[in-house]
């Protein structure tokens, strides 16, 4: 306790570095993971009410037509595309290409404007289908 | 000149003591869940309506049943992977620590086995 004061301890980059879009990127690549295991509950949810019956299964799609259950589900689309495509992206890394930082950036808005695009395109088709949700 | 002895660094296994042990499970479940995600997402879209009918029958499809059951199994498996950086990064109290660790744990285990159980319990049953 008291050496700290002596030598002052290394700071968390977080608390030195300037904010960036990147980071921004990184953080919500654990933010959608979280979400994702929240949105779990939900998966699993409509898996027990389809294994308990139709009428189970009839409440199960009652509570996912509520309007705020539905915001969640365009969240967790949301976190599950861009989770997938900044996945993809963090394993192109670890093969150690494209983290020069131009090629780091563009990657970034890609995985961004990416999974945006995917996550309207999904519910426009979910909507053309007239089935999920 | 390196402080670590000779067996330490010929183990790998680093300051941890655990080596690329967790790492390497993340992206091989990370790999598994791009594509399983991305056939359930395909298959979701390819059914006409969810009602009970066309779903429990979906499911109880051979092939979609097991896949189901990968697609829940490597998802609690990477999630509680997942979860557990998060508690390490965010949470200090070795007691809070292994509170909300084991916690975490068991909940996604449970989900998993719910989730496994009621795929084959569809599955299992349809041909009944």
């Amino acid at each position: 306790m008291n050496s700290t004061s002596k030598h002052p301890r290394p700071l968390s980059p977080f608390l030195i570095y300037r904010w960036q879009y990147t980071n921004t990127l990184s953080i919500l690549n654990r933010v959608t993971g979280l979400a994702l295991t929240v949105g779990f509950f939900l998966f699993v949810y409509w898996l027990v009410a389809a294994a308990s019956g139709e009428e189970t299964y009839a409440t199960a799609q009652r509570f996912f037509a509520h309007p705020i259950i539905k915001l969640a589900l365009y969240v967790f689309s949301f976190a599950f595309f861009y989770h997938l495509v900044n996945g993809v992206r963090h394993l192109v890394w670890d093969t150690g290409h494209g983290l020069e930082r131009a090629s780091a950036r563009t990657s970034g808005w890609v995985a961004f404007i990416g999974s945006v695009v995917l996550t309207v395109f999904f519910w426009i088709l979910v909507a053309n289908v007239g089935g999920a949700a | 000149m390196s402080l670590r002895s000779p067996i330490g660094r010929v183990l790998g296994h680093g300051a941890a003591g655990e080596g690329v042990g967790h790492w390497w499970s993340q992206r091989v479940s990370s790999v598994a869940l791009v594509i399983l995600g991305l056939w359930f997402v395909s298959a979701l879209l390819r059914l006409d309506d969810l009602n009970f009918a066309l779903v429990t029958a979906w499911m109880a499809k051979p092939v979609n049943a097991v896949l189901l059951v990968l697609l829940v199994g490597t998802s609690v498996y990477h999630s509680q992977l997942g979860v557990q950086v998060v508690i390490e990064d965010y949470i200090a109290g070795k007691g809070t620590k292994l509170v909300v660790m084991l916690i975490v744990k068991f909940l996604h285990f449970a989900l998993g086995a719910l989730g496994i159980f009621a795929i084959l319990k569809i599955a299992f049953g349809a041909g009944a």
